[in-house]
């Protein structure tokens, strides 16, 4: 919910760091896990995401006067799906190697949960201004997010860092760091780095605050 | 009948939607905690997984091919998704109250799982047959089931562990589920 004295600065600035989707608030894991084998791939992917969630969040708050309440998620769904579309094209078009490496992660943006739990918690509520400036924050943020753990794994599991060899890891990368199980482990030990610096406790459950569909399942995982 | 064993057993071990795939990452995290809302939410994904391959199938066939609207999929499909589930979860309510008791609560957990568009789209971009379609979908969700059920397990165990400050809650977790899947690996290059 936005608080009515933040300032457009504030709605951009607090994607990087305090609420950082990735780190903080533990949305959109799957292609944070799926994409980071390359720092530049993660680029590739946060920007894509970037501008889905830039556009959707866009012509969703422009047109949340018109949406009735009980058809919101079909519309949101629909909105989202076409930039995803639109933002595919464009890869294929002007950059194929990335639009190869990503191969079905791009269409998965669709169901990324940052970009439906946007629309949801702020664009459904806000003006068109906050709401790109909400974007472009949170999309840098998630990209901030996809190069680090990108680098992370590219340093250690290939030796080479966009494109640069790394001396004494060249030679011998530790394989494991690029494959899935080292996406989990340097996931797990980022976030972990990130508390301890913070100074703060570490987030005990993945979140459900900013699921979309948090009030109608009630939490099903702890019910049953 | 080889070809179909091996399409199950390849989207269940060797390319696990979620320990090799990561896909259903956030009910993988978030339902895993007991076993008994693990296997139910397993079930429920492997119940739509198929459905959806069944009912996504032939649209894409049928309808956006002899169109040339192939670009339209993304749309197309998570629609087809939502509006499923939904009906689903209407029919359950009406026909079986018990089995929506014990599955309708992860229902709309499902819409936005990604492993439920992506085995749609993978079925697409595999050229599946429609019925290696539908083992493929069979064996995706057994394999997204099988991840929840032995995670499930291990989280019990981790409850009990003593580990630092820092790493307690979902670090912890991540670095489990990065053991588990190095247990998958093992599964790879079984068929070649």
């Amino acid at each position: 919910m936005a608080d009515k004295k933040t300032s457009l600065l504030g709605e951009l600035t607090k994607g990087l760091l305090k609420e950082n989707p990735t780190f903080v608030m533990l949305l959109g894991m799957c292609p944070t896990l799926a994409v980071t084998t390359q720092a530049k791939n993660g680029i590739g992917m946060g920007l894509a995401t970037t501008f889905v969630l830039v556009g959707s969040n866009v012509v969703i708050s422009a047109l949340r006067k018109v949406i009735p309440d009980k058809v919101r998620i079909p519309s949101f769904i629909v909105i989202i799906a076409s930039f995803v579309t639109l933002i595919g094209f464009l890869l294929e078009g002007f950059v194929p190697d990335l639009y190869d490496a990503l191969g079905i992660y791009l269409t998965l943006i669709t169901v990324n949960c940052i970009i439906f739990g946007r629309a949801e918690m702020f664009a459904s509520k806000n003006g068109v201004v906050a709401s790109a400036m909400d974007g472009i924050g949170m999309g840098l943020g998630f990209t901030f997010a996809l190069f680090l753990m990108g680098s992370v794994r590219e340093i250690i599991g290939s030796g080479q860092w966009m494109g640069m060899n790394i001396p004494a890891l060249h030679s011998n990368p530790m394989l494991i760091f690029i494959m899935p199980a080292g996406g989990f482990f340097t996931l797990g030990v980022i976030i972990a780095v990130i508390n301890k610096l913070r100074n703060r406790k570490p987030p005990q459950e993945i979140s459900c605050a900013e699921c979309p569909h948090a009030k109608e399942c009630g939490r099903a995982g702890e019910r049953a | 009948m080889k070809e179909i064993m091996v399409i199950v057993l390849a989207a269940m071990l060797t390319n696990n939607f979620v320990l090799s795939k990561f896909m259903g990452i956030c009910p993988f995290l978030g339902v895993s905690k007991k076993l008994d809302s693990a296997t139910g939410m397993g079930i429920a994904v492997t119940f739509v997984m198929i459905c959806a391959t069944i009912v996504t199938y032939p649209i894409y066939h049928g309808i956006l091919v002899p169109n040339e609207l192939e670009y339209l999929k993304t749309v197309v499909f998570i629609l087809v998704i939502a509006l499923f589930v939904q009906i689903v979860e209407t029919v359950l309510k009406k026909t079986i109250p018990s089995l929506y008791k014990s599955l309708g609560v992860y229902l709309p957990l499902i819409t936005t799982n990604c492993a439920v568009l992506g085995v749609t789209v993978l079925n697409i971009d595999n050229d599946f047959t429609f019925i290696q379609s539908i083992f493929n979908a069979l064996g995706g969700g057994l394999g997204f089931m099988l991840a929840l059920i032995i995670f499930s397990g291990v989280r019990r165990k981790l409850e009990y562990a003593d580990i630092p400050e820092t790493f307690k809650g979902v670090p912890a977790t991540l670095i489990a589920a990065s053991i588990v899947s190095v247990s998958f690996m093992g599964f790879s290059g079984l068929f070649n």
